[in-house]
Order: structure tokens, then C-alpha cells, then sequence
């Protein structure tokens, strides 16, 4: 990486793996989990939290000297609100079947705590670029954790990818549908979702030892 | 009846954990002690029941489609519901510093037990979530909509109890090491969604063949979902003994 310095690189791997916002800091599970039971849904919401959490961490780095303390969570909310809001109408005029199956979880990207936090932790006392870079880095780090439980759930329960059958059709019983297999509807509840990132936790840290809690 | 019904409904089938996921980030993070899980859900119920009815009114006669027609014929034809995202936060943002004021002063031995709540909370998806599920529901008069921020903070309540309760437990169990803290909490979560939805079927009373469909799936993992937390308890409890 040419552009960036070995330190603002940190920035943006960090987040990928071993400072994960969902699996390591338990920041903005609240809107993540429901939407994940199709591919195409996580893809979309990863795009908008990349959106909200870049532009809003340069907002708040630029005016983090003018904010006057007290009211800070008040400025935040009200920056991340309009953000908010030009997502959920560009959503509205160009995916509308998308934005429908989003319903309130487009609004609720406000009170996603990922995006409170990092400005909390890090815009407020860094520079626009750092806080730019980082910014990106904890979003991909959430988009990571969406696209892989997205990807699960999708392919799981309803035997499809971003919509395309890849195990074959389930009523004709093509492909691997011809074996017996069926399509485990489960996945599709919302259950499903919290165990699944109970798994992820429980992959990644066996592999990375330095991350286990004491109980 | 269209009270009561709404009311077990919202704590119960649409529970705000175990159903839409709202509010996992401080249910997770002050799950670790009965004691704080029960303020910080005191404090919740508290605030749903002041911001969703606050926010329904302003929904109804400001943001709606034609909500402002009561200021004349003329303004009928404005729709301003894209402001609703803004308008909403503001107001839930305003209303928990102003209700952080009023306590402090009138009740500080309230203030003691929820102060330090109180600005989580206005963060808290829990709270939006509940506005604009009230929204997008469409609930009708300003009584079902103080209802409906009761029973979902209720719910609320509820989980972050069990969930607490159970952890507290869990503490004297050998859980695998890269499970332990958060790994276990989620496919405990997890567990009791699944039995929550069990409750699906409560309201139909057995006649929607749907749910009743759904219901016949979940009861057996229902049953194992109960099995493994009895589980865990009776080896907390076996553990217990053993040291004493």
C-alpha cells in the first residue's frame, strides 16, 4: 500500500479479524442479525453502514473541535440521522422491493451502535482522514460478519445465492436435491442468526488464543 | 380486548430480542449481573412508555401524509415523513436528558438506581425500533400506542432478566474456552428465541394452519432449547455442591 502509512493501514486491517466491531467490540448486533437471511439483504445494508459510518466519521473529525461536550450525543445523533435518511431515499427510488424487506432496520442504522461508538472512540479525537480510514476499516469488519452469516443462512435455508438456485430446484429435484437433500428451513428463522455468529465467535477465537474471555 | 391483545402479543410473539434483535448491544453488554440488568430494564420500560406515545402523536399530526390539514386546508397536501428518522431521534435523544433532569431533582434515590442508565439509553436500538415499528405498524389511537411502548419495554424487561439470571448461572459451568463470555450468550440467546417462538401460535388459538405448521416445527426444538438451559442450571447447581 503506497497511499497509506503502515500505521493508517492498522486502521483498516485491525477491524477485519482481531478487533472485529461484531465479534470482538459487540457493537451494532442490534440491526445486523435480522436482516442476514438473504445474501443480497446483508450486501445492501453492509454498502449502507460503509456509507453512513465513512461520511459521518469525517463529519463529526471536522467539527470535533466546535462540539461543545455536553450536547455531543445530540450533534452525533442528528448527523447520523441525515445520513440516514439519504440512504433510506435513494434505497426507496432505485431497490424499493429491497428497501421494504430492510423496513425499519434502514432507520434503525441511526442507533447502530458501531456508528455511536466509533465516533465516540475515535472520530472525536483524530484528524478526518484517520478518522475516514477508520471508518471504512470497522465497516468492512461488520460487512465481513453480514456477508459470511448472509451467505450461511441464504445458502442453508433456501438453497440460493443473491436469489440464484446453485444446489438445483427443490420442487423439479435437480442438482443435489436429487440425493434427498432438503433445504433446512431453520435457517431461515431468526434464531438462527444469533447461533451462527455464536459459531463465528467460536471459530475465531480457537484460532487466535490471545481473544478467549474469562467466563 | 384489542388492548390485551396487542399488549401479550408485543411482549411475548414479537418480543424486541428475540424477534426483531433490537437492543442486543446493551442487552449483551449489562447482561453480567441480576442486579444492573434489572435497572438498566426499569429504565427502558420507563422511556418506551414516554417516547412512543410522544413520538405517535407527532407522527400523526405532523409527519404523516396530510397530518398537518388540522392547521388548514391549505397545508394538507404535505407529506413529511421523510423527516421521521430525525424527528424521532431528537425527540428520544431531548426527552432522556430532560427525564435524567426531572429524576434528578424529584427522586434522587430513583435517580441512584437508573441515573447511570439513562444516557445508554438514548442509544438504545430498542427505543427507536419501538417508535418506528409503531410507524410502520400503523398503530391507531394515542392509548394503544402508550400500550404497545409498555409491553415491548416489558418484553425487553423479560429477556434481559432471563439472560442475566442464566450467566449468573453459567459462571460455575465448564464451558469450552473460546465459547466462554460471549460465544455462550449468543447460542443461549439463540436457544431461548426459539422457544419464544413457541408463543406464535398463542394468540390464533391453533386455528391459522400456518402457525400452527410453524409451531409443530419449533415445539421439539423448543423442548431441547428448555432441556439445555435446565441443563446448564443442574450443572451449576451439581458444581455448586461439589464445592461446598
Amino acid at each position: 500500500m503506497g497511499l497509506l502509512s503502515k500505521k493508517d493501514a492498522k486502521l483498516i486491517t485491525d477491524p477485519l479479524a482481531d478487533n472485529n466491531p461484531i465479534t470482538i467490540q459487540v457493537l451494532g448486533i442490534c440491526s445486523a442479525l435480522a436482516i442476514t437471511a438473504e445474501l443480497k439483504a446483508s450486501i445492501v445494508m453492509s454498502i449502507a453502514v460503509l456509507f453512513v459510518l465513512g461520511v459521518g466519521n469525517v463529519v463529526i473529525s471536522l467539527m470535533r473541535n466546535i462540539i461543545p461536550s455536553k450536547i455531543r450525543i445530540i450533534v452525533q445523533l442528528i448527523v447520523v440521522a441525515t445520513l440516514v435518511i439519504i440512504v433510506d431515499l435513494i434505497l426507496k427510488a432505485f431497490a424499493y422491493e429491497l428497501s421494504k424487506t430492510l423496513s425499519v432496520f434502514v432507520g434503525l442504522i441511526i442507533t447502530n451502535c458501531i456508528i455511536m461508538g466509533r465516533f465516540e472512540a475515535f472520530a472525536l479525537a483524530n484528524g478526518p482522514w484517520r478518522s475516514f480510514l477508520d471508518g471504512i476499516g470497522n465497516s468492512l469488519g461488520y460487512a465481513v460478519i453480514l456477508i459470511i452469516v448472509g451467505f450461511f443462512r441464504e445458502l442453508l435455508g433456501s438453497g440460493s445465492l443473491l436469489g440464484i438456485k446453485v444446489l438445483g430446484d427443490p420442487i423439479e429435484k435437480t442438482g443435489v436435491y436429487a440425493f434427498g437433500y432438503e433445504n433446512n428451513g431453520f435457517m431461515l428463522l431468526a434464531p438462527m442468526a444469533l447461533i451462527t455468529v455464536g459459531i463465528i465467535i467460536w471459530v475465531q477465537r480457537s484460532r487466535n488464543e490471545a481473544l478467549i474471555e474469562d467466563n | 380486548m384489542e388492548h390485551l391483545e396487542l399488549f401479550f402479543k408485543s411482549i411475548f410473539i414479537d418480543n424486541m430480542v428475540f424477534a426483531t434483535f433490537l437492543g442486543m448491544c446493551s442487552y449483551l453488554a449489562v447482561s453480567k449481573k441480576v442486579s444492573t440488568a434489572v435497572g438498566l430494564g426499569a429504565a427502558v420500560i420507563f422511556v418506551m412508555a414516554i417516547t412512543v406515545p410522544l413520538n405517535w402523536l407527532l407522527d400523526t399530526y405532523i409527519l404523516k401524509d396530510g397530518a398537518l390539514a388540522w392547521l388548514g386546508p391549505e397545508y394538507a397536501q404535505y407529506d413529511l415523513s421523510f423527516l421521521s428518522f430525525i424527528m424521532f431521534i431528537a425527540t428520544i435523544a431531548t426527552m432522556v436528558q430532560l427525564v435524567e433532569i426531572i429524576v434528578e431533582k424529584f427522586s434522587p434515590a430513583l435517580y441512584n438506581s437508573l441515573g447511570i442508565f439513562l444516557p445508554l439509553i438514548a442509544v438504545n436500538c430498542a427505543i427507536l425500533g419501538g417508535s418506528l415499528f409503531m410507524q410502520s405498524r400503523e398503530i391507531q389511537s394515542l392509548g394503544l400506542a402508550f400500550n404497545y411502548g409498555v409491553s415491548s419495554g416489558i418484553g425487553w424487561f423479560l429477556a434481559i432478566i432471563a439472560i442475566a439470571a442464566i450467566r449468573e448461572k453459567i459462571r460455575y459451568s465448564n464451558v469450552p474456552a473460546p465459547l466462554r463470555g460471549l460465544g455462550i450468550t449468543f447460542i443461549i440467546t439463540g436457544l431461548m428465541a426459539i422457544g419464544f417462538m413457541s408463543f406464535g401460535g398463542m394468540l390464533t388459538g391453533g386455528e391459522d394452519e400456518e402457525t400452527t405448521e410453524q409451531t409443530a416445527i419449533v415445539a421439539p426444538a423448543e423442548n431441547d432449547a428448555v432441556e439445555a438451559t435446565e441443563d446448564a442450571i443442574n450443572l451449576a447447581e451439581n458444581e455448586k455442591e461439589i464445592k461446598e
